[in-house]
C-alpha cells in the first residue's frame, strides 16, 4: 500500500445554488431553446439507443409565430385544438376560483399548475379515454380534460357532504376510478411503481389499455422513480413516465435533483429506455411525444420517459410563498412563455380563432366555474357544520370493520355526547 | 385438529397428507392460482428457481411466466407493482425473501397500501398478501432473523397474520389471499421443517408426528382473527404465535406446568375474546414473543390485558421477549427467548 501523501489540497463540498434569488435580475439566456421542428421522430419501433439525441435537446413544435412545424407536429384537426385551448383555459379558471376559495377559509388548501396546464391537458387528450393515469398532485389537467365534473372536484376540495371521498383526503388529492384517474397519494414518486404494475397486469391479461404517471422532476430523487424504471424495463411494462421539470421542487432548484449534472430524461439513456425532453409548455409537442409514447406502448415496445421542460409560474400550494426564495422575475422571463397563449396564437395563426373568441371563452370558463362553486357550496366548506357523519371516519380503514375499530368508534361517539355534541349543533 | 374435519366436510379440502410449512405454504398458493386466474406469485428468486427456501417451487412451470416470475432487487418495487397490479384487478401475492429486507418498502406498505382503501373511499383496494419469511433460530446473524411484526400493528389498515404449523400456514394464507385488505403474511421459517422445542442443541424435529403436518391437499381456509387454543390449561395464559408457541408449549410441559397456551395466528385482527376468556379463568397471563421488548406487540397484549382483565389477574403480565439489541450472530442462544427465560418467567407468575 502506498504512503499517505501529504500536502493534498483540501476537498470542497458543492451544494448547488440557483442562478437567481428574490431581488435579481433575471436572464434566462443560458437557458437552450432549439428552433421548433429542428427534431428528428423516430420510429416508434426504433431503437432506443438510436436517439439518445432526444434527452439532451427540446421537441418543439409551435414556432414563435404561432405555426406548428417540423416531425413532430400531430397535425390535430382544429375542433381538437380548440378543446385543448377550452381545458386549459377552463383549469386555470378553476385554479384561480379555488386558489382564492382557500384564502377566503373556504378550505384548508390548494395547489394550482399554472404555466404548466398543458403537461396534463395535452397528454390526456393524446392517450385513450381507459388509459389509466396515475397523477401526481398538479395534474387537475386529466379529470378536466376527461370532463370530470368541476362540482365533483369542488366538492373534494371543500371535503363537504358531497364529496365522493367522504371528506377522508386532502383537498385536491383526487380519485376517480371512473375516469381512470388513481387516487392521488401526496406521498411523492409512490404513483410511479404502481403504475409499472398497473401496466405489467395490463400486459399480463393481454389487454390494449396502457397506463401513464406523472412526477415532479425534484422527486425523481426518490427510491421508487428508479425502481419504477428499473421494474418497467425489466417487462417492457407499457407504461408512460412523465417527469414534470418546473424548475422547483417547493423552495429547491432542479439542480438539488441532479439538473446540474444531466437532463432528466437522460435518466433514460442508463435504463435503455427511451427518452424524450420536449417543451411543456407547447401543447402539441406534449401531445406528440405523447402519441408517440403511446404507440411503443401499445405495440409492445415498452416504457418511455418524457421530460417536460415547463415552469411553476406560481407557488407550490397555498402554504408556499415563492418570493421568499426565488426572483419574482422569473416568471414573466421564461423563455418557453405561457402554454395557453402559445396554442392560442396558433389557432389564430391557422384561422380557427380570434381574439373576440377567446375573450369570450375566458368570460365562459369563468361563469362556469363560478356556477360549479355556488353549486358545490350548497354542500358546504370545510370548518363550517358537520358534512360525513361522525361515525364514518372509521368506514374504510378494512372492508369488515374489526371489533378494536368498533369500540373506538363507540369512544368517539361517547366523547361527542359528553360533549354536548357541537359538530352537531354546528351543522 | 378440529378445524381439518370441518372443512374437509366441505368436500373441497380433499386427501389430507403429511407436510412441511414450505409445503404447505406452495400448496396454499397452487390452490389458489388454481381457483382464481387473478392470483399471481412475485419476488427475488420465486420464478424458475422457487425461491430461496422452495416456497414457489414448481409453480412457474404449473402456471407460467406471466403467473409466477423473478422481480428485480428493490423491495419497494415489488410492493409498489403489487399495489398497482390490485389497482388493475389482480390479487398479488409478493414474497419479500426475508423481513430482514422489508424495509425499502415500508412507505409502498405503510402509506399505500394500507391506506389505499380509506383514502379512495374504497374506489381502490391493495389485496395483496406480502409473504415473507420472519424470525431467528437460524444463525441468520441481524439481516436474516428479525421479527418486525410490531412495525406493521401499528400500522392502520393491514392485517397481521402469523402461522405455527403447516395445517394453519395453509389455511391462512388461503384466507389471507382471499381477503381484500393488504395482509403481512409473516412465516416463521425456524420452524419451516419442524416444531421447535427451544433446545437449539437437540436434534431438530420435522412434521412428520405433529399433528399440525396434516395437511388437506385442497382448498380451506382458517379465518384471519381466531386464535387457536394449542393447549388448554388452568395455572396461567401464555399469548405467543409463530415458533414461540412451541418453545412455550415444551416449556411448560418439561416444567409440568398446566398453562393455557393461545396460538393467536392473527394479530391484527385480535382474537380478544379468547385471550380474555382464557385470562379471567386462568387469572394469570404471560406473553411471549421473539421481537424486540420495547414498544413490541407484547406491550400492546400486555396492555389489552390489564384493561380487560384486570380484576381478574392475580399476578401482573409477564412479557417475555428478545432484547433491545440488533439480532447477534454467534450470540443467538443467549438473545433468543428459549426454554431458560421462559421458565423463570413462568416461576416468577406463579410464585405467589
Amino acid at each position: 500500500m502506498a504512503d499517505v501523501p501529504r500536502n493534498l489540497p483540501p476537498l470542497s463540498l458543492h451544494v448547488p445554488e440557483p442562478k437567481f434569488r428574490p431581488g435579481d435580475a433575471v436572464d434566462f439566456a443560458a437557458v437552450e431553446v432549439p428552433p421548433a421542428g429542428a427534431q428528428p421522430r423516430p420510429d416508434t419501433a426504433a431503437d432506443p439507443a438510436s436517439f439518445h439525441d432526444l434527452s439532451y435537446t427540446l421537441v418543439r413544435v409551435l414556432d414563435d409565430e404561432g405555426n406548428a412545424v417540423g416531425p413532430w407536429n400531430p397535425r390535430l384537426d382544429p375542433d381538437t385544438l380548440r378543446t385543448m385551448l377550452r381545458d386549459m383555459a377552463l383549469v386555470r379558471a378553476f385554479d384561480e376560483r379555488m386558489f382564492r376559495a382557500q384564502r377566503q377559509g373556504k378550505t384548508s388548501f390548494y395547489m394550482k399548475c399554472t404555466g404548466e396546464e398543458a403537461v396534463a391537458i395535452a397528454a390526456t387528450h393524446a392517450l385513450s379515454r381507459d388509459d389509466m393515469c396515475f397523477p401526481s398532485y398538479r395534474q387537475q389537467g386529466i379529470l378536466i380534460a376527461r370532463n370530470y365534473s368541476l362540482v365533483q372536484m369542488m366538492n373534494q376540495i371543500y371535503s363537504n357532504s358531497g364529496d365522493v371521498l367522504q371528506g377522508k383526503q386532502l383537498p385536491i388529492m383526487y380519485s376517480s376510478r371512473d375516469d381512470g384517474f388513481f387516487s392521488i397519494s401526496g406521498n411523492l414518486t409512490t404513483q410511479y411503481p404502481q403504475a409499472v404494475g398497473w401496466a405489467m397486469a395490463s400486459a399480463a391479461k393481454g389487454d390494449t389499455r396502457i397506463a401513464a404517471t406523472w412526477c415532479g422532476e425534484g422527486s425523481t430523487a426518490e427510491g421508487d422513480f428508479h425502481s419504477a424504471m428499473t421494474f418497467a424495463t425489466v417487462y417492457k411494462a407499457p407504461v408512460i413516465f412523465n417527469v414534470v421539470n418546473n424548475q422547483w421542487a417547493i423552495s429547491s432548484f432542479s439542480g438539488f435533483a441532479g439538473a446540474e449534472a444531466t437532463t432528466f430524461s437522460a435518466r433514460a439513456i442508463g435504463y435503455g429506455m427511451a427518452g424524450l425532453r420536449i417543451d411543456g409548455n407547447d401543447a402539441l409537442a406534449v401531445y406528440a411525444a405523447t402519441q408517440w409514447a403511446a404507440e411503443r406502448a401499445r405495440t409492445n415496445q415498452g416504457p418511455t420517459l418524457i421530460e417536460h421542460f415547463t415552469y411553476r409560474a406560481e407557488g407550490h400550494s397555498t402554504s408556499d410563498d415563492p418570493t421568499q426564495y426565488r426572483s419574482a422575475g422569473e416568471p414573466s422571463a421564461w423563455p418557453l412563455g405561457d402554454p395557453v397563449a402559445r396554442l392560442k396564437a396558433h389557432l389564430i395563426a391557422i384561422g380557427e380563432w380570434d381574439e373576440e373568441r377567446h375573450a369570450a371563452q375566458d368570460r365562459e370558463v369563468a361563469e362556469l366555474v363560478k356556477a360549479s362553486q355556488k353549486e358545490a357550496e350548497k354542500n358546504g366548506i370545510l370548518g363550517h357544520g358537520l358534512h360525513q357523519p361522525l361515525d364514518s371516519l372509521f368506514d374504510g380503514v378494512f372492508e369488515e370493520m374489526p371489533w378494536h375499530l368498533r369500540e373506538q368508534r363507540q369512544q368517539m361517539l361517547d366523547e361527542e355526547e359528553a360533549s354536548g355534541r357541537p359538530w352537531a349543533r354546528k351543522a | 385438529m378440529s378445524d381439518v374435519i370441518e372443512t374437509a366436510a366441505t368436500g373441497e379440502a380433499g386427501e389430507t397428507v403429511r407436510m412441511n410449512m414450505i409445503q404447505a405454504i406452495n400448496s396454499a398458493m397452487a390452490v389458489m392460482m388454481e381457483r382464481d386466474p387473478n392470483v399471481i406469485v412475485m419476488g427475488e428468486d420465486v420464478g424458475y428457481f422457487g425461491g430461496v427456501f422452495r416456497a414457489t417451487a414448481g409453480l412457474q412451470e404449473k402456471f407460467g411466466k406471466t403467473r409466477v416470475f423473478d422481480t428485480p432487487i428493490t423491495e419497494c418495487g415489488i410492493i409498489g407493482v403489487a399495489i398497482g397490479m390490485g389497482a388493475y384487478g389482480l390479487r398479488p401475492v409478493p414474497e419479500i425473501q426475508f423481513a430482514d429486507y422489508i424495509y425499502p418498502a415500508l412507505d409502498q406498505l405503510v402509506s399505500e397500501a394500507a391506506r389505499l382503501r380509506y383514502r379512495s373511499a374504497g374506489q381502490f383496494t391493495a389485496p395483496l398478501t406480502v409473504r415473507s419469511p420472519f424470525g431467528g433460530g437460524i444463525f441468520g446473524g441481524q439481516t436474516h432473523s428479525q421479527s418486525p411484526e410490531g412495525i406493521f400493528t401499528h400500522v392502520s389498515g393491514v392485517k397481521t397474520v402469523i402461522p405455527s404449523t403447516p395445517y394453519d400456514a395453509k389455511g391462512l394464507l388461503i384466507a389471507s389471499i382471499e381477503d381484500n385488505d393488504p395482509v403481512i403474511f409473516f412465516e416463521p421459517k425456524r420452524i419451516y421443517n419442524g416444531p421447535f422445542n427451544g433446545h437449539w442443541d437437540r436434534p431438530a424435529e420435522n412434521w412428520s408426528k405433529h399433528p399440525g403436518g396434516a395437511v388437506p391437499e385442497g382448498y380451506y381456509r382458517i379465518e384471519l382473527g381466531k386464535a387457536a387454543i394449542v393447549r388448554p390449561g388452568n395455572a396461567l395464559t401464555i399469548l405467543a404465535y409463530g415458533t414461540m408457541v412451541h418453545v412455550a408449549k415444551a416449556t411448560v410441559e418439561e416444567m409440568g406446568i398446566d398453562a393455557e397456551i393461545i396460538d393467536l395466528r392473527t394479530l391484527v385482527p385480535l382474537d380478544i375474546e379468547t385471550i380474555e376468556e382464557s385470562v379471567k379463568k386462568t387469572g394469570r397471563c404471560m406473553v411471549v414473543h421473539e421481537a424486540t421488548r420495547t414498544g413490541g406487540f407484547g406491550a400492546e397484549l400486555s396492555a389489552l390485558v390489564q384493561e380487560r382483565c384486570f380484576y381478574h389477574l392475580e399476578a401482573p403480565v409477564e412479557r417475555v421477549t428478545g432484547f433491545d439489541t440488533p439480532y447477534p450472530h454467534s450470540l443467538e442462544w443467549a438473545y433468543f427467548p428459549g426454554p431458560v427465560r421462559i421458565g423463570q418467567a413462568l416461576k416468577k407468575l406463579l410464585k405467589d
